[in-house]
């Protein structure tokens, strides 16, 4: 059995459909990137596997188990903003991770259970190279050293799953591609099952082992909003023959991708 | 230039605020002076030097009648009362906007009541108070949580309703259960909030503890003002309005710079 499978899955909100039919299967260690027109449903597909958005009909299943129907330590996420704490430093946000899991009551680690954890705080710090600015708050850090911090404190928990939902899209060019390295390199450092969510199609060339475009593929003249979406590509990305492969498609997905949302009726 | 882009330098600043008080100032000495001019007798518009007598006879001698220090009785009395009103209603606030804000289902069941309860003009309910509590200081001590507990349960709520969805969406990733996120992600977030929302209430608190004062007491600086009343005693009401008015200035001025100094991620934050 593969580690994550789709089966079947609906999703409806009220009359309107977003995505119809989705079936897959997900290998361990993959790196799926998600792409398609803003409106398409690959969001609401990331918070169906996150568990803060219940499937219509069908189901996702890790490791064989339904997804648990709220969000748990299984699966990990960075938001584009609003991932980490306001009122706690670099240093705080991720010892809270270790906090919440080892203190019930009290959620606050003391002595020699703190020291260690500490220690590891300081490791994944430095990892995501924020140990320069370990006592900083989030409003004094820049958006990269932001998003830095999100993942680092999403790691530390040592999610199965690692869910980015478009985390670099609101960075400069240059600091982008200083993520691109540092996600690639925890990706295979902790063998993790990534997806991330993004606007942009390089990117998702670039980090991806495969890439799924949603899109509609039934259109009804009439009313756009009548039929949800599908995966209309799902490239293999993951040797670099593949990708030479699939590096055809991306004029056609590039122009899926600039199409307006046609969900709204035209009027 | 257009006015609107014209920005005074620090000191024009300070001298544009400072002139109002000056005016206002001469104004009154300068009508006071007319009027004692007209009549030396005459009692509404007391020069400075009755003023400072009046004040010297409640602040610094014991009255003859208790041997009591007056005005600084008048004013222990209703800073106490202030206190326990301001501080029972925020530690309330606190708790039930925080966790209506937190939990839907107890939110379904409290915020119809709650909002409910802030409806009612506290003033109409005072008699009730008196009825109920007696006329010591308990009733008026419920009269300011009346006042003002129920809008700091509301903004509460509002503000925990304010954090993030992605914050509280992050914690449980990170294996938070529904406790250790209102202990830890929560609160130390509302808690600026709290003291943003209790200077906002304290010139409610202010116009009820004085309201209650005047109505049913024998100390308390509202007390005093509607005492003194029936002689005219202008030469008392004016500076006891002007200390009220600087204490409310001090608490607010105090709440801020704590504020400042305990949160000084959310200062920052603002702007």
């Amino acid at each position: 059995m593969s580690y994550i499978q789709v089966n079947n899955l609906w999703k409806e909100f009220g009359q309107t459909p977003v995505l119809e039919r989705i079936n897959a299967d997900i290998e361990q260690g993959a790196f799926v990137t998600l792409v398609g027109t803003s409106g398409c449903g690959k969001s609401t597909f990331l918070n169906m596997l996150l568990g803060i958005t219940q499937p219509s009909r069908g189901e996702i299943t890790l490791e064989d188990q339904p997804l648990k129907a709220e969000p748990d330590g299984e699966r990990g996420i960075v938001f584009q903003r609003y991932s980490v704490f306001p009122h706690l430093n670099v240093r705080q946000n991720i010892l809270i991770a270790l906090e919440f899991s080892a203190s019930p009551f009290l959620a606050r680690l003391f002595g020699q259970a703190k020291n260690e954890a500490l220690r590891k705080v300081d490791e994944i710090i430095e990892r995501v190279g924020l140990s320069h600015a370990a006592t900083r708050y989030p409003h004094e850090l820049s958006g990269g050293m932001r998003q830095r911090l999100a993942i680092a404190q999403a790691l530390i928990a040592r999610p199965k799953v690692l869910l980015l939902d478009e985390p670099f899209g609101a960075l400069d060019p240059g600091i982008r591609k200083d993520m691109h390295q540092l996600v690639k390199e925890l990706w295979q450092q902790e063998k993790l099952t990534v997806f991330m969510v993004t606007h942009d199609l390089q990117e998702a060339f670039l980090l991806g082992t495969r890439l799924w475009v949603f899109d509609k593929v039934r259109h009804d003249p009439d009313d756009a909003s009548v039929y949800g979406s599908r995966i209309t590509y799902d490239l293999d990305l993951s040797t670099p023959q593949s990708a030479a492969n699939a590096d055809e498609f991306s004029g056609e997905i590039e122009q899926t991708i600039a199409q307006p949302v046609n969900t709204l009726p035209s009027s | 230039m257009r006015l609107i882009n014209r920005q005074p330098s620090p000191p024009v600043k300070l001298l544009l605020g400072i002139l109002p008080f000056v005016i206002l100032f001469f104004v009154y000495v300068g009508a006071s002076q007319q009027r004692l001019a007209e009549n030396p007798n005459d009692k509404l518009l007391p020069d400075l030097t009755k003023m400072s007598t009046a004040m010297e006879r409640l602040a610094l001698e014991p009255s003859k009648r208790t041997g009591e220090y007056l005005f600084w009785q008048d004013t222990g009395s209703s800073l106490q009362r202030l206190a326990l009103g301001v501080g029972i209603s925020a530690l309330m606030g606190l708790i039930i906007g925080l966790v209506n804000g937190a939990i839907p289902v107890v939110r379904a069941n409290l915020s119809p009541l709650i909002t409910a309860i802030s409806l009612v003009p506290p003033m109409a309910i005072l008699p009730i108070l008196f009825i109920i509590f007696g006329l010591g200081e308990v009733s008026k001590v419920v009269l300011i949580i009346i006042g003002i507990a129920p809008f700091i349960m509301r903004d509460m709520q509002a503000r925990t309703l304010e954090i993030p969805s992605e914050e509280i969406i992050k914690a449980q990733t990170l294996t938070a259960n529904s406790w250790q996120i209102v202990i830890r992600v929560l609160l130390p977030q509302i808690l600026p909030r709290l003291l943003d929302t209790v200077r906002l209430s304290l010139g409610a608190a202010w116009i009820f503890l004085i309201a209650a004062e005047a109505i049913a007491s024998t100390d308390g600086l509202g007390y005093r003002i509607f005492l003194v009343r029936r002689y005219l005693s202008m030469d008392v009401i004016l500076p006891y309005v002007l200390w009220i008015t600087l204490l409310a200035f001090f608490i607010d001025w105090g709440l801020r710079i704590i504020s400042q100094r305990m949160f000084p991620w959310y200062h920052s934050q603002k702007h």
